[in-house]
């Protein structure tokens, strides 16, 4: 069933080809024409992967993408946590969204926080026919007056919205406006809108600037005394935690951390964040944006990190202390110093029993490549990795910083493909979602979840790469695997019966 | 008891798609047809001339007091009026919110599935004048009007609208049994009238079912809220009206796939009968300015 395994890179890369011929021939033609775009073996030098990306998916297909409004409420918008954020349409959105990313935050939940708590406008036929105007300005009035601690609302406008028309603008500026200036954030992330989640951040991130940022005056005073070691965690959604065990690196290093994006953060830390003097930015495809922008309007430079796995870690606060003086410069290796026992310590349990082994990743917009060191690290190699709703700047930086020569690359992976690609590959462990992973635990692979990593975590920093590493080796390791058989190898003997 | 005839009159706004309805179905009613009106215009004024009264409760102001439309009787939205004619009003909202169309699509289901077409002989649905999106095309849809009588008059932009709408109607032909059951001009007292209603029947595939006489009776019992049948039913014009209801109850299985044209052979179509003037096609986008400077 599975290729034969070997090392040989022009072997690899024949053996990858052929494979892509093999699942497109299943196609229609102009599905085979189109799919094949999107699926391509990694060459080194290349400045990209030579996939399409970011493209409508194909009618038929099952794709792993979400929707606008997954990007903006799911991610971006969802965990600031002091917010409530108003699931507005019918009430599905709003319930299958339900606290299902694990944002950690700190606070009293239906006090002065409210993550996973789930706010919906629970459209019935007269709002569509009538409009949900009316009713989102009720629901806005009894917000106020069931949560009185709230410090902010949001509008996430599921499908009907847009097609409805209904003016959440004029209801958030009305409602502002009779609660003295409330901030009420209006997003039209209908899910129609564009190919997948990805549309649903720039959205969001947009909203976050015309109607949080706009709103003080560029040259306003800081609320805050302000150092000049401020920096703000831009991309870190806090799943498991992560977010806390990248700031106390940032901290420990010398700097201030004055604002999460979006994981735990509150809307004053984003308020806060035009006055820091140096935004990093893990996850890149969802909040590269606002990034962009702090830096042309307020000249806030920006820099990329990479918090997965020792050597990345190590590499990241280097370049986050370049930014700053010597004092910091220090900082950052006496925190790399200081965490080089412990990280010894973890290769030394876990990287024997993890040697050699194989990982195909499919996940979102950045841990198709950003874990890929980690896995390294831990003297593993990833052979296959896509993006769901990657961006070709996304395979750029995949190509040139992370896969190696011969990687499988698959954009946008149809179900199909996923299976057969594993199937016939046999990696040690496929780390993907939640739909993928019964389906490949079925075949007998290893699995792990690489968007809520498995209701585990954190796995961002130091502290997060000792549970990556003891996670992984639990999935690769695990006894149950052995007890798994093939099933035409119990099938007893037959006995000629009529032979005689 | 006669199979169920399901009836709709389209048309440009303002060509007097709800007076001709109104008139021709209550003759149908003075000659012992059991009649059921479907107003499905969010104004809700498609059989104010038969109950004489405007703004009926309609049933989607009705769902929305009541919380759904699950909570309605349909004797709650069905009023009798002259001649015992029903009525229901779909309503709507006001312009600029929520969504006419889904309306129109949940009354109509409502009505189905409560049983409004039972003993009855005629529905009749009277549409706003643009199908602006799914929901207006409702009743042409599968199962629901069978005849659609498209009501136009000789000014160029009501025989453009008579135009697209057999193009809707094309569309649906293919899907379910809708039929153009034939044109009615409204007289406008424009030029040439009855010769072009009668040129653009042809186009289409269709004929010209009858040719409205203008008259201010027609305006005299509007604003009493009738119909001409019941404020006068000795005059011309009822007559008119009843000779219509004649046609259309006699056209029963004439109805034909529309055979529409396109907006050039409609103007050629006018400039064959001198109503248009040929226009160079130098001129045409050149405004005042650039052709004084010529």
């Amino acid at each position: 069933m599975s290729v034969t395994k070997t090392h040989d890179i022009a072997e690899i890369k024949a053996r990858n080809r052929a494979l892509i011929q093999e699942v497109l021939e299943v196609y229609p033609e102009k599905t085979a024409k189109r799919r094949a775009k999107h699926l391509n073996v990694q060459e080194a030098g290349k400045s990209d992967c030579g996939v399409k990306s970011n493209i409508k998916s194909v009618p038929g297909v099952m794709t792993i993408r979400g929707c606008a409004y997954a990007g903006s409420k799911g991610v971006v918008w969802g965990p600031i946590k002091d917010m409530i954020h108003i699931s507005h349409g019918p009430v599905g959105c709003g319930q299958y969204s339900w606290a299902a990313r694990r944002n950690y935050y700190i606070g009293t939940t239906g006090i002065d926080t409210f993550v996973t708590m789930q706010f919906t406008t629970d459209f019935q036929e007269k709002d569509i026919v009538f409009g949900g105007d009316k009713k989102l300005a009720k629901v806005m009035d009894e917000i106020q007056e069931l949560f009185p601690l709230n410090n902010g609302i949001t509008v996430q406008s599921e499908c009907p919205i847009g097609l409805i028309g209904d003016d959440i603008e004029a209801v958030s500026k009305a409602k502002s406006k009779e609660y003295e200036g409330k901030t009420i954030v209006p997003v039209r992330c209908e899910g129609f809108r564009g190919v997948s989640q990805s549309l649903g951040h720039h959205i969001a991130n947009d909203a976050i600037r015309d109607w949080v940022f706009d709103k003080i005056p560029a040259d306003a005073a800081p609320r805050f005394e302000t150092t000049p070691y401020d920096v703000a965690i831009i991309g870190d959604y806090n799943i498991g935690g992560d977010a806390w065990s990248s700031r106390i690196l940032l901290e420990e290093m010398g700097l201030r951390v004055i604002a999460q994006w979006s994981g735990d953060g509150s809307l004053a830390e984003l308020e806060a964040t035009p006055k820091a003097k140096l935004n990093v930015l893990h996850c890149y495809r969802s909040m590269n944006y606002i990034s962009r922008h702090m830096e042309e309007k307020y000249g806030i430079p920006w820099c990329e990190y990479n918090f997965f796995g020792p050597s990345k870690i190590a590499e990241s606060l280097r370049k986050i202390a370049s930014y700053f003086d010597d004092k910091i410069k220090e900082g950052a290796e006496r925190v790399i110093a200081k965490y080089q026992p412990l990280m010894d310590a973890v290769i030394a349990k876990y990287r024997p029993r993890l040697e050699g082994k194989t990982v195909m990743l499919f996940v979102g917009g950045l841990r198709p490549r950003h874990v890929i060191g980690a896995y390294e690290d831990l003297g593993m190699e990833v052979v296959g990795t896509g993006y769901e709703f990657g961006h070709n700047d996304d395979y750029q930086r995949t190509a040139q910083h992370y896969v190696k020569d011969g990687t499988l690359i698959y954009d946008d992976v149809t179900g199909y493909e996923f299976e057969k690609f594993v199937e016939k590959i046999q990696p040690d462990l496929v780390g993907s979602g939640i739909k993928e992973k019964y389906v490949f635990q079925k075949m007998g692979v290893p699995f792990r979840q690489m968007h809520s990593w498995d209701y585990s975590g954190p796995y961002h920093g130091y502290d997060g790469f000792a549970i990556f590493a003891r996670d992984m080796d639990m999935a690769i390791n695990a006894p149950i695997w052995k007890m798994a058989k093939t099933p035409w190898k119990n099938v007893p003997e037959q006995t000629l019966l009529a032979a005689e | 008891m006669a199979k169920l005839r399901q009836i709709a009159f389209y048309g440009k706004g303002g060509i007097g798609k709800s007076t001709t309805s109104q008139n021709t179905l209550a003759a149908l009613a003075e000659d012992g047809h059991k009649i059921l009106i479907v107003g499905c215009d969010p104004k809700a004024d498609s059989t104010r001339l038969i109950l004489h009264a405007k703004a009926q409760d309609t049933i989607l102001s009705l769902a929305a007091a009541a919380g759904s439309v699950e909570d309605l009787e349909i004797e709650e939205v069905m009023k009798v009026g002259y001649r015992d004619i029903k009525c229901v009003e779909s309503g709507g909202p006001e312009p600029g919110v929520g969504c006419a169309g889904r309306g129109v699509i949940t009354s109509i289901n409502f009505l189905e599935e409560n049983g409004a077409y039972e003993d009855i002989d005629y529905v009749s649905y009277d549409v706003l004048g643009d199908v602006v999106c799914g929901g207006f095309a409702m009743p042409i849809r599968e199962n629901k009007a069978q005849e659609i009588y498209i009501v136009m008059s000789g000014e160029m932009m009501a025989m453009y609208a008579a135009n697209n709408i057999s193009k809707g109607i094309l569309k649906y032909a293919m899907s379910g049994g809708v039929r153009l059951g034939g044109l009615v001009c409204n007289e406008r007292q424009t030029d040439k009238e009855l010769e072009l209603a009668e040129a653009l029947a042809q186009k289409l595939g269709t004929q010209l079912i009858y040719f409205v006489p203008r008259d201010n009776i027609v305006q005299h019992a509007e604003l009493r809220r009738m119909t001409v049948i019941e404020y006068a039913p000795e005059s011309a014009q009822a007559n008119h009206y009843r000779a219509l209801a004649k046609k259309v109850h006699g056209n029963a299985g004439n109805g034909i796939i529309p055979t529409p044209i396109t907006m050039d052979e409609l103007e050629d179509m006018l400039m064959a009968h001198g109503i248009m003037k040929p226009v160079d096609e130098a001129l045409i986008g050149q405004t005042a300015a650039d052709l004084a400077l010529a």
